[in-house]
């Protein structure tokens, strides 16, 4: 791989630089509404709901009133931690599961792994407003209604299949070879994969767990039937800031921000590991 | 340092009725370097990965120094390997490369480092031990790899074809750095290549696969001189050996106008044969320029400097066929010249189903 760049023979410059201007375009069009998000959070209600406004008085009130405590109301804080705790230890578990789910599937197949794979993934078939009945009545009977323990098992039974999937075929990339080679250098099932097969996949894991992080920081559905009172989480905390009356739409945007950052930061964090895994995995 | 015992060992894929490696019996002694060579599905990789317990092996069995491995898994055979592609462990560092197996097996650090050190001064990698496999030529890293074996001075080498991936200068000199490293360790070692010049090379003995089943395994001299069917004749040698069917004329061997001298034993057998097909090689030396003879013409003619080989198209049967001869490395034959041929040494008649007439090689007469 090569960072330079430069003219390509054959280039028709006209063209390339209409090319350039589009994808600005398009690009900026993509961000519009996430800058307008920026803009908003910063505004008081009145500069946000009249007409759009480029020049305006920054202040930072709105955050102060969304992350304020009041008795008897989910508080930031509260939701953060829940989010936190809940996205965490599926991701956690997910990964746990997935590993040796992908290793059997794609270094040691069983015959049908084909069906298998398909098992996996036929659980996310079904639309979640269809489940949503039994899980509501099953969570009710075992005392889970409320609990982040019902978010944990659900984000992860809902990323699993994804992470098996994702993994599967990265750990097919890993040259055959060099598991039989750690086999012939006296390496058991747990060195193979740990010493050998574990930090050629590394990048692929990096991208596999923030998938499931961000799938689980952004699920609302579940969250806000299952945990409407107690272990609420972020998606739901924003969505709490909308109010029947008065307006809303400066507190919305400043709660969404705040919602927005962990992702945004696990993002970069994961993108520096997956592109520097990536160009350390020359194998041949 | 092992003896190692195929006994009626076979290989058949799933989804495959044809065995991969057929009742292969054979005896490699301790301290001996043994090469498998055969075409592509030959089933030669097949055999060494049984070895190597990569492979899992249907019926018969494996035995080392007179044990039982057959279903004892790889790690625990005390076996090293040298894979094709290297399979150098991406993530680690030459000397951690090195170091890997002894690891597995509990040697302190200190240990180690000692005896990474000692292989990479065998192999002339002490610059390289702390850098990544990535950051090393072709060469350097079969090195590392022959150093991962070395380094825990294993029963048992397995080669997979670890030159093939090298340039043809480079080849040539690995290979007998490689068999004299053998030869210093005295550690057994089975080798595989399709390479028949790296076999030939190489081998203390030569053992010759086609389609799973074991052909020949001898020498590589007796290989050359007695091959026991059409096939190993026509495997081993390069060029390869001209090899012709005819039909019995007259109670002998004709190439073209050419009666092929035979051996008393020859002889009878072509006279007694029933159905009076046959197959004669003749080795490209063992043809001789002739002031009379077969006639034919000069079609290639390829001058390596130590020696010339001759393409030469002669009548055969009311066909047109191609021989090689080979001639003194100055010779100054062109192409389009005319010569004439005598056979001048050895040769090697086959049945129709190209087994060897007579077990022992025919007499040179001239």
């Amino acid at each position: 791989m090569s960072d330079k760049t430069g003219p390509v023979v054959g280039q028709n410059r006209p063209l390339s630089a209409f090319l350039g201007l589009l994808t600005w375009a398009i690009g900026l069009l993509f961000f519009f509404p996430i800058f307008w998000l920026v803009l908003n959070g910063f505004k008081d209600e009145l500069d946000a709901n009249s007409s759009p406004k480029l020049f305006f008085e920054p202040t930072i009130d709105r955050f102060t009133e969304v992350t304020e405590e009041t008795t008897g109301l989910l508080s930031f804080r509260e939701a953060f931690f829940n989010s936190m705790s809940i996205v965490l230890v599926s991701t956690a578990i997910v990964m746990l599961l997935a590993i040796p789910a992908a290793y059997s599937l794609a270094i040691r197949p069983i015959k049908k792994w084909r069906d298998v794979l398909f098992f996996f993934i036929s659980t996310k078939f079904l639309p979640i407003v269809g489940a949503l009945m039994p899980l509501w009545i099953i969570a009710r009977d075992l005392d889970l209604l409320n609990t982040r323990t019902v978010l944990i098992v659900l984000y992860t039974g809902m990323n699993l299949p994804l992470a098996v999937w994702m993994m599967r075929s990265f750990f097919a990339e890993v040259p055959r070879e060099l598991v039989e080679a750690a086999q012939m250098d006296g390496c058991g099932l747990y060195g193979q994969i740990r010493s050998v097969i574990l930090p050629i996949v590394a990048p692929g894991l990096a991208a596999t767990a923030l998938l499931c992080v961000i799938f689980a920081w952004n699920e609302f559905f579940l969250a806000v039937q299952l945990n409407p009172v107690d272990g609420s989480t972020i998606p739901v905390w924003v969505a709490s800031q909308e109010s029947g009356r008065g307006n809303f739409l400066a507190k919305l945007s400043a709660a969404s921000l705040l919602a927005t950052i962990p992702v945004v930061l696990a993002g970069w964090v994961a993108q520096k590991r997956m592109i520097r895994g990536l160009a350390m995995g020359a194998i041949k | 340092m092992a003896e190692v015992r195929y006994a009626k060992a076979s290989r058949i894929y799933p989804g495959s009725d044809e065995p991969a490696v057929n009742a292969l019996d054979l005896d490699i002694a301790d301290g001996e370097l043994l090469v498998l060579v055969g075409p592509s599905g030959s089933g030669k990789s097949t055999a060494l990965r049984m070895l190597a317990g990569l492979e899992y092996v249907d019926e018969g069995s494996i035995f080392i120094d007179d044990v039982d491995v057959t279903l004892t898994p790889p790690q625990d055979r005390d076996i090293a390997m040298v894979f094709q592609n290297y399979a150098l462990y991406p993530s680690m560092t030459v000397a951690e490369n090195m170091g890997f197996a002894l690891k597995q097996q509990g040697v302190s650090k200190e240990d180690r480092r000692q005896r990474v050190e000692e292989a990479a001064r065998i192999l002339d990698l002490t610059p390289y031990l702390d850098r990544k496999p990535k950051n090393l030529s072709g060469g350097q890293r079969q090195r590392v790899a022959m150093g991962r074996a070395i380094v825990r001075s294993p029963r048992v080498f397995l080669m997979d074809e670890p030159l093939s991936n090298l340039d043809a200068k480079l080849r040539v000199q690995t290979r007998t750095e490689l068999a004299d490293l053998q030869a210093r360790l005295g550690t057994t070692m089975v080798y595989v290549t399709h390479d028949q010049v790296e076999a030939m090379t190489m081998g203390h003995r030569v053992a010759v696969l086609k389609d799973g089943i074991l052909q020949q395994v001898d020498a590589p001299r007796t290989l050359y001189n007695a091959p026991v069917n059409r096939f190993v004749a026509g495997f081993i040698g390069s060029p390869a050996m001209n090899i012709v069917d005819v039909e019995r004329r007259d109670g002998g061997i004709f190439i073209g106008s050419l009666e092929v001298p035979l051996g008393e034993a020859e002889s009878a057998a072509v006279r007694n044969d029933s159905g009076g097909s046959f197959a004669v090689g003749v080795r490209p030396e063992h043809f001789a320029p002739a002031s009379s003879g077969l006639v034919g013409e000069v079609v290639v003619v390829e001058a390596l400097g130590s020696e010339t080989f001759l393409h030469v198209r002669v009548h055969h049967q009311g066909e047109e066929i191609t021989l090689v001869v080979r001639e003194d490395g100055q010779s100054d034959t062109n192409r389009g010249d005319t010569v004439h041929l005598a056979v001048g040494g050895p040769v090697h008649l086959f049945t129709e189903d190209g087994e060897r007439l007579v077990p022992t090689p025919a007499p040179a007469s001239a």
